[in-house]
């Protein structure tokens, strides 16, 4: 299991994207092909934005699919965090549904 | 360019120091006061700073191309909120006045400078703990805004003050950049900076894809979780692009109407055409919650609004049976 330290890397308040983004294209994609489990441990993390939720998971969920989730584990997080991680999570199904239902008509 | 700042302005009649705006003569920025001056709002810092960097900018062999007109009282006013130094117009020097509550004038023009601006953000503040959750997510999200799809030169130009007896925190963010109309041109091909400002407001939208769901990098909610923070706690929020202003409106105090809306026109807002021009895009808002309780149910109201407009946009796409 990769476990990825989100305080270390971002502090107490997670906000940017940017590295959100390197962290995921970096490690978690590489992990995840690789059949690997991840765990993202929030602890010490206070707060964080949607646009960092978005750039550090939203493109897993698209690449392969809502399966994923069974693959990562969300450690440690406050009810402020649970909610952001829900929403982008939310939404995400959401537009997939979508895809899912036009691949279904084609 | 000249700029006139009146006896008063704040989000709520923002529009006699905006319609005040020259900008003809790119070559020069005179600023001047009203006399009797007492209150402005940092927005109004902010849009002065973004201007006079613009004046800076484009013509950098020109000295002395800014002019104040004001009394001692209001310059030193200035100084402490940074105006004159940013404008190269300070021989003074000026120690961080770290009982101000305030955010001075801050020029923000990439991921590392505004995450250090974050970090100093709280303290300058002296907001209540709690309260800052909410300021650094939006000063985050909206800063980021302009750093990733405003093409802004001079990038973000950043003013902030907290007012104890109303425990109210007040933000300005303006750049000189391409403005919404063109960011979301690509994709979504508004017809007016009204229909940009309103396609900017509403979850989901953003100028990097027509995709549901946004991509890897972008979700298009920034404006909206911003907007929405300052309805719950019934404060004023404004938008202003091109020749456009959206204005959300404060309720009674006891007709706060707290429910939120993908559609920004469903809102108790003013959106209207402007006679001035402004070619970027200035964000104004208050923020006033008083505990992370707030917040947290704030992000939870959100997240059912957003999930159904997803939801009912993507209805809207499915294909219907044809019945003959």
């Amino acid at each position: 299991m990769l476990i990825i330290s989100i305080f270390e890397r971002f502090g107490e308040f997670a906000e940017n994207k940017n590295k959100a983004k390197f962290v995921r294209t970096t490690l978690l994609e590489h992990s995840l092909k690789n059949g690997n489990t991840i765990c993202l441990d929030f602890k010490g993390v206070n707060n964080a934005t949607q646009s960092f939720i978005h750039a550090l998971i939203s493109n897993l969920i698209r690449i392969y699919g809502i399966e994923i989730l069974d693959k990562i584990e969300f450690k440690n997080c406050n009810e402020t965090l649970k909610t952001i991680i829900t929403i982008v999570i939310d939404y995400m199904q959401d537009s997939l549904d979508y895809v899912d239902e036009e691949n279904d008509i084609l | 360019m000249k700029v006139h700042i009146p006896y008063s302005s704040w989000l709520g009649n923002i529009e006699g120091f905006l319609k005040n705006i020259d900008i003809e003569d790119k070559t020069k920025l005179d600023i001047s006061f009203d006399p009797k001056w007492i209150s402005i709002h940092p927005v109004v810092l902010s849009i002065i700073g973004a201007l006079g960097l613009e004046v800076m900018r484009l013509n950098p062999n020109i000295h002395k191309n800014i002019r104040l007109t004001a009394h001692t009282k209001m310059e030193n006013q200035l100084i402490k909120f940074n105006l004159l130094k940013m404008l190269n117009m300070d021989n003074k020097s000026v120690e961080s006045d770290l009982s101000g509550r305030i955010i001075p004038l801050t020029q923000i023009k990439d991921s590392t400078k505004l995450t250090e601006t974050i970090q100093e953000l709280v303290p300058l503040l002296h907001s209540p703990p709690k309260q800052a959750d909410a300021i650094k997510y939006v000063m985050s999200e909206m800063i980021r805004n302009v750093l990733e799809h405003s093409k802004s030169s001079n990038g973000a130009i950043l003013c902030a003050q907290y007012n104890k007896k109303s425990n109210r925190v007040s933000i300005g963010i303006a750049d000189t950049g391409i403005g919404l109309k063109e960011a979301l041109n690509h994709f979504h091909s508004p017809k007016d900076n009204l229909e940009a400002i309103k396609l900017a407001l509403t979850p989901g939208i953003t100028g990097t894809t027509s995709r549901i769901g946004g991509t890897e990098y972008n979700a298009g909610a920034g404006l909206f979780f911003t907007k929405s923070i300052a309805k719950v706690s019934n404060n004023f929020f404004l938008l202003y692009s091109g020749d456009a202003l959206f204005r959300l409106k404060k309720d009674k105090n006891d007709e706060n109407d707290t429910k939120l809306n993908s559609n920004p026109l469903e809102d108790n807002c003013l959106i209207k055409n402007i006679s001035n021009y402004w070619k970027g895009t200035v964000v104004g808002f208050d923020i006033s919650l008083d505990s992370e309780s707030e917040f947290q149910e704030l992000l939870k109201q959100i997240r059912d609004v957003y999930s159904l407009d997803v939801k009912n946009r993507n209805k809207l796409k499915y294909k219907k049976p044809k019945f003959t």
